[in-house]
């Protein structure tokens, strides 16, 4: 069922809240002294802000199975596409030489 | 999309009224989720020259991002934010048939839109003054100019088509602020509202991937 005038609309403010307390999170992460950890928070923080827009403001958690393997679809494309690039750029014998 | 014969073919149960409107909302709204399943695709082939070149030039990427205003980076995250959270009031509002609120709500994400490319618009001048954009006149201060071009190359590409997105978002707001004014979205019809909404969404989304991976590098 996607009935969605029955959401509340502090349902919309939590996630709002919950987003803005994320984007803090992921400013101050870049003053903390935690070197290469930092691409993994920082990432991390994107990936769980996305799901909270995707799920809450995009409805995608009211939507039927069709909808859902729809946009499951689309989101392993592009870990294909990207898995790889990636691979054929790291096992190259001379991969990227630096430009003069 | 007047809740009777073409759009609800995609129900086989309901026979009328309550159930079928909802059905036509999913159905109308996987189009539009299809088109931003191929505009992921879009992004994501800058998204994966970004990570050849970051894996590439670390060190570089890390000093390049640092020339980047963090604090107006961080305030248009906010400003995006909020536009979303006015975009999903909107969706509501219509979905409760509260024509006023509807209104209101389109018109603040409107505004927060606005005001999100008035800051980008500013961030870009100083850039330009500094002379990063990457053109004839580039000109940078520390070691391995080329490798700090493909940077700011990236950020100009990234910033710069999530920008007309985010121009095209306006416009189509527009246009149903104006329907909306006239009273033409209820609790039956609002499926307009609510592909718009995605389409405003995914840009949001695509920036929230976008502000790490371009202003939050290395250690500040």
């Amino acid at each position: 069922m996607n009935d969605l005038s029955r959401i509340p609309r502090r349902t919309y403010v939590f996630v709002y809240l919950g987003l803005i307390v994320l984007l803090a999170g992921t400013v101050a992460a870049a003053y903390l002294p935690i070197g290469s950890f930092h691409l993994v928070i920082t990432v991390g923080i994107a990936i769980a802000k996305a799901v909270l827009v995707i799920l809450f403001f995009m409805h995608l958690r009211h939507m039927r199975e069709r909808t859902i393997f729809l946009v499951s679809g689309g989101v392993l494309l592009l870990l294909i596409l990207i898995a790889l690039t990636t691979v054929d750029y790291l096992t190259r014998a001379n991969s990227l030489s630096i430009m003069p | 999309m007047t809740g009777t014969s073409p759009a609800s073919y995609g129900s086989r149960t309901s026979i009328q009224g309550e159930d079928s409107h909802h059905l036509s909302l999913e159905t109308q709204s996987m189009g539009m989720w299809l088109f931003l399943m191929s505009e992921v695709m879009f992004f994501g082939a800058v998204f994966a020259a970004y990570i050849v070149y970051r894996h590439a030039y670390p060190r570089v990427f890390e000093e390049a991002s640092n020339h980047l205003d963090l604090v107006l980076g961080s305030l248009n995250t906010a400003i995006l934010l909020t536009s979303s959270l006015c975009m999903a009031l909107s969706v509501n509002a219509a979905a409760r048939g509260l024509s006023r609120p509807l209104v209101f709500f389109l018109v603040a994400t409107i505004l927060l839109g606005v005001a999100f490319l008035g800051v980008k618009f500013i961030e870009y001048s100083h850039e330009f003054d500094q002379h990063l954009f990457p053109g004839g006149d580039f000109r940078y201060g520390g070691a391995n100019v080329e490798q700090a071009k493909l940077f700011f190359s990236l950020y100009f590409t990234l910033t710069g088509l999530h920008a007309v997105h985010m121009l095209i978002g306006i416009l189509l707001l527009v246009v149903l602020a104006g329907l909306a004014g006239r009273g033409s979205y209820g609790p039956g019809d609002y499926a307009a509202v609510e592909m718009i909404g995605l389409y405003w969404h995914f840009v949001d989304v695509v920036w929230i991937f976008i502000f790490p991976l371009l202003y939050l590098v290395g250690p500040r």
